[in-house]
């Protein structure tokens, strides 16, 4: 096709391409460009290499099709982190921005460019960082911590990691092709909707999450099978890990609030596509209907984020305290309180709709309520440490920062839930300074405690303390640094979203945060690092007893990196702390006696499936309504045709089984 | 320090000691997690239908000086689509009664009876839409009619979807008979179909009936 402006707005060109054409390459960005170029060299250098070393059968057998538990949750780890760099480095330039444009100046971004920022920064960061990395961690340790041998549904499994996949793809490409939206993450009518938000980024943002919401449901209605379903013989819920009990409670939020926010994108596309009037000014329609609507998933999704932190970090308290959590059963309580109250509080994202004192007051009173049970696990953990052995490796340090910058922060929500406070902090940078201080200080430093905790398990060596423990005290370092300075302009009234200033006072908080944010960025590198070392030096962290941390719960019984059936003997539970009780009571490792063990087979469906909705989105972002249709139709196709596949698993052989045991019973010998 | 706790006897060995496993490998019945993981999924599904019945809640009224459902709502209409969607259930009752007898051809029978009602279903279904949509009432005319049509449609949609799946059940069931796995899929097909039926009569009940009342 000629990019000659008269054909691009010829009949057939429309036909094939909808309202894609040349104007939606960003040639006038320059920062875009540059982005291009280096992920366009580094996807061909990695695309070179894999080809070079001929990985791409492996790739295929072994990692895309697989529906092993642990393979695809380290594929989830992989997504979060890629996607992590990326919203790092919009939240990057937003501080940079900010502290710049002061005095007259207009910083370095104009904009329209700027809006896209904010809000890429916000949806990847909840939908394609905190979300991949959780489900990753719960994949992975969930169906060892209950003795399973995979998930329920291990196809499902596969296809929800994929979908994932789709709905991030699907939003990096509009930072390349097209533009994203410009309206805040949670993308508000009337702003949203087609009058205002005319051009494709509203449409890559709904299409986005549609095609990953899709994922975390079927990963959530995974989880929960698998937990209700799989449970080792003996192993009753009050014996259930606390890891596994803040993983179920996470994954019942998820089938019970997902389904929300589908519907509510699907009632703002009805908007834009079909020009229906749900959320419009006028003809009926209503905007605080979607407010409602995506906020009654958006609270609960904040503690679907959490909750498994607070399981991560009973285990590492417990593990690293060398004695059992203090108040299991509280534990549990409150985590299964704070899931229900979650659902009570939605409306105090916006106690300025005007609802009046009474609902105000209502939903002020649940949200404080919610920091009952909170503050009950906090002394919960603080009893565990309170006489325990404390060895202050690397998870346990992320969890005492986690206990003391969480604290400040649900202090600070506590602040922000009484109504009339709220009126005068809504929308400020104080708001902005409290959900990072409970999402860094709570889901990200806890991921973080979860990878130095478990990557042992996955790999079979430890991670590097020295690069670890720089990357600990940058980071803490550095988020107090970036976030306390927005505390103090937020109660000074500096509002969100905004990209120059005209009071020059404000300037030196805003580069203080700005310093902060560049602490971080060496904690994150120091965190590249520590994986590169420890890969580097495998061979010395190297751990063959599959135990290096003294373990309380399963999957420290098995060998690391596990086996693809991960225990060749379904383990039978008789305490809470399963393998602790184990080594208490002698427990000998069987030698003989093996059986072939039943397994579910590969497939290539969900990728397939993953990729025909890449396409359909494709078509329904651009308009080109043949694409669309094609592609829903192949999806359709596929997932029929899968159906008409019966042959779905197969044994590991016996023999094959004893090998894989007597190679670990050699190495447990080494140890003497 | 609390006592050991009491072990289960059936995880003790002959001499009283506690066993870490079990000789055989506890049996996992193939597809004992699809009932569960497919009620599961049903109550998502629900849950989507209640924000499109609280969205027709909210917006029900808005008719922005537009028909209201008295000026176009055809009672006896929706009274015979809800006689073709209710008897389509009792005919899929009908097939899975006989399935449980493992009569294959009387299952496919009442199956292929159970998709022409749910067709009818849909044909009328379109017919009243096609009629409002003629007379000026369609979804973009207020917020009443988007929510309408979008509560209404769901569920058509379901029911196309249904179909669709019932077709492809057919076919597996002419196939490989009535296997296990077929007889599970059926199963699921069944709470599928009966959930779109409850649905309808959430419809039915206040959209149309209560509609009236406005």
């Amino acid at each position: 096709m000629s990019p000659h402006p008269a054909s691009e707005n010829s009949g057939i060109w429309k036909m094939i391409f909808g309202r894609l054409d040349w104007s939606a390459i960003p040639l006038h960005e320059p920062i875009l460009i540059g982005t291009f170029a280096m992920v366009a060299i580094g996807g061909i250098a990695v695309l070179g290499l894999v080809t070079k070393y001929r990985l791409w059968g492996m790739l295929w057998n072994d990692w895309f099709t697989t529906v092993d538990h642990k393979r695809i949750g380290i594929m989830y780890m992989i997504l979060g982190l890629i996607m992590f760099l990326r919203g790092f480095a919009d939240a990057i330039m937003m501080r940079l921005q900010q502290a710049m444009a002061f005095n007259g100046s207009e910083g370095y971004l104009n904009a329209h460019h700027y809006d896209q920022i904010f809000t890429a920064h916000g949806v990847i960061m909840i939908f394609f960082v905190a979300m991949p990395m959780i489900t990753g961690i719960m994949n992975y340790i969930v169906p060892l911590q209950i003795g399973a041998r995979d998930v329920s549904f291990p196809f499902l499994n596969n296809f929800s990691f994929w979908m994932t996949t789709a709905g991030a793809v699907i939003v990096m490409m509009s930072l390349f092709v097209g533009e994203f939206a410009r309206t805040g993450w949670l993308a508000y009518p009337p702003l949203s909707g087609i009058a205002y938000s005319p051009g494709v980024g509203v449409d890559y943002y709904i299409w986005g999450l549609q095609i990953a919401g899709i994922g975390t449901l079927l990963s959530g209605v995974n989880l929960i099978a698998t937990i209700v379903k799989m449970r080792a013989p003996g192993m009753n819920m009050m014996k259930l890990p606390v890891f596994t009990w803040t993983s179920l409670c996470a994954n019942v939020l998820i089938v019970a609030a997902f389904p929300v926010l589908t519907a509510v994108l699907a009632l703002l596309s009805l908007d834009r596509y079909v020009g229906t009037a749900f959320f419009t000014n006028d003809m009926g329609g209503n905007p605080m209907m979607y407010v409602n609507l995506i906020w009654i998933w958006g609270h609960p999704e904040v503690y679907i984020l959490i909750l498994p932190l607070f399981g991560v970090f009973s285990e590492v308290t417990s593990t690293f305290s060398s004695k059992r959590l203090f108040g299991y059963s509280s534990m549990v309580y409150a985590t299964v309180v704070i899931a229900i109250l979650s659902y009570l509080v939605w409306l105090h994202h916006f106690f300025t709709m005007g609802s009046g004192a009474s609902v105000n007051s209502f939903f002020g009173i649940t949200t404080m309520v919610i920091s009952i049970p909170t503050g009950a696990k906090l002394f919960n953990w603080l009893f565990t440490m309170y006489r325990g052995r404390i060895r202050f490796e690397l998870p346990m340090m992320w969890t005492v920062a986690f206990m003391l910058t969480f604290t400040v922060g649900g202090m600070t929500g506590v602040l922000l839930a009484v109504p009339p406070a709220d009126f005068v902090l809504h929308n400020s940078l104080f708001l902005i300074a409290h959900f990072h201080n409970v999402i860094i200080g709570g889901v990200l430093f806890g991921l973080f405690a979860a990878i130095n905790y478990w990557w042992p398990k996955a790999f079979g060596y430890k991670l590097d303390t020295v690069w670890g423990k720089r990357s600990f005290w940058l980071w803490v370092v550095g988020f107090w640094f970036a976030f306390m300075p927005l505390y103090i302009l937020g109660l000074m009234g500096v509002t969100r979203r905004m990209r120059v200033f005209d009071d020059p006072s404000l300037q030196i908080w805003f580069q203080i945060a700005a310093f902060g944010s560049l602490m971080i960025a060496a904690g994150i590198a120091c965190m590249f690092v520590q994986f590169g070392v420890s890969i580097k030096n495998r061979d010395k962290l190297r751990d063959t007893t599959g135990d290096p941390w003294d373990g309380r719960t399963l999957e420290w019984a098995t060998s690391s990196p596990p086996p693809d059936y991960n225990f060749a003997f379904t383990p039978v539970i008789h305490d809470n702390d399963a393998w602790a009780d184990m080594k208490k009571r002698g427990y000998q490792r069987p030698l003989s006696g093996y059986e072939a063990i039943h397994m579910p087979s590969n497939t290539g469906t969900g990728i397939i499936i993953a990729g025909l909705s890449i396409a359909f989105s494709v078509g329904m972002i651009w308009y080109m309504w043949w694409l669309a249709g094609l592609s829903f139709v192949g999806i359709l196709a596929v997932a029929i045709g899968h159906t008409f596949n019966y042959k779905r698993d197969f044994y590991i052989p016996k023999d094959v089984v004893e090998r894989t045991e007597g190679e670990r019973t050699a190495l447990l010998a080494t140890q003497g | 320090m609390a006592s050991a706790p009491t072990i289960d006897p059936a995880f003790l060995d002959k001499d009283g000691n506690p066993l870490f496993h079990l000789e055989h490998e506890p049996h996992h019945p193939e597809g004992s997690s699809t009932m569960l993981g497919f009620w599961m999924y049903l109550m998502s599904d629900c849950l989507i239908f209640a924000c499109l019945f609280a969205t027709y809640a909210v917006l029900g009224g808005n008719y922005a000086a537009g028909p209201g459902p008295k000026d176009l709502f055809d009672l006896p209409l929706v009274a015979l689509n809800t006689a073709m969607l209710l008897f389509s259930s009792i005919t899929y009752g009908f097939a899975m009664l006989a399935m449980e007898k493992n009569k294959i051809a009387a299952t496919q029978g009442w199956l292929a009876i159970t998709g022409l009602f749910g067709l009818a279903f849909l044909a009328i279904e379109m017919y009243e839409f096609a009629h409002l949509i003629h007379e000026g009432a369609t979804p973009m005319r207020s917020g009443f009619l988007s929510a309408f049509f979008t509560l209404v449609g769901t569920h058509g949609l379901h029911v196309t979807f249904g179909i669709i799946w019932l077709v492809t059940l057919m076919i597996q069931v002419a196939k490989k008979g009535l296997i296990p796995a077929n007889q599970r899929r059926l199963m699921c097909l069944s709470m599928f179909w009966h959930f779109l039926d409850v649905i309808w009569i959430g419809v039915f009940t206040f959209v149309y009936l209560m509609g009236m009342l406005r």
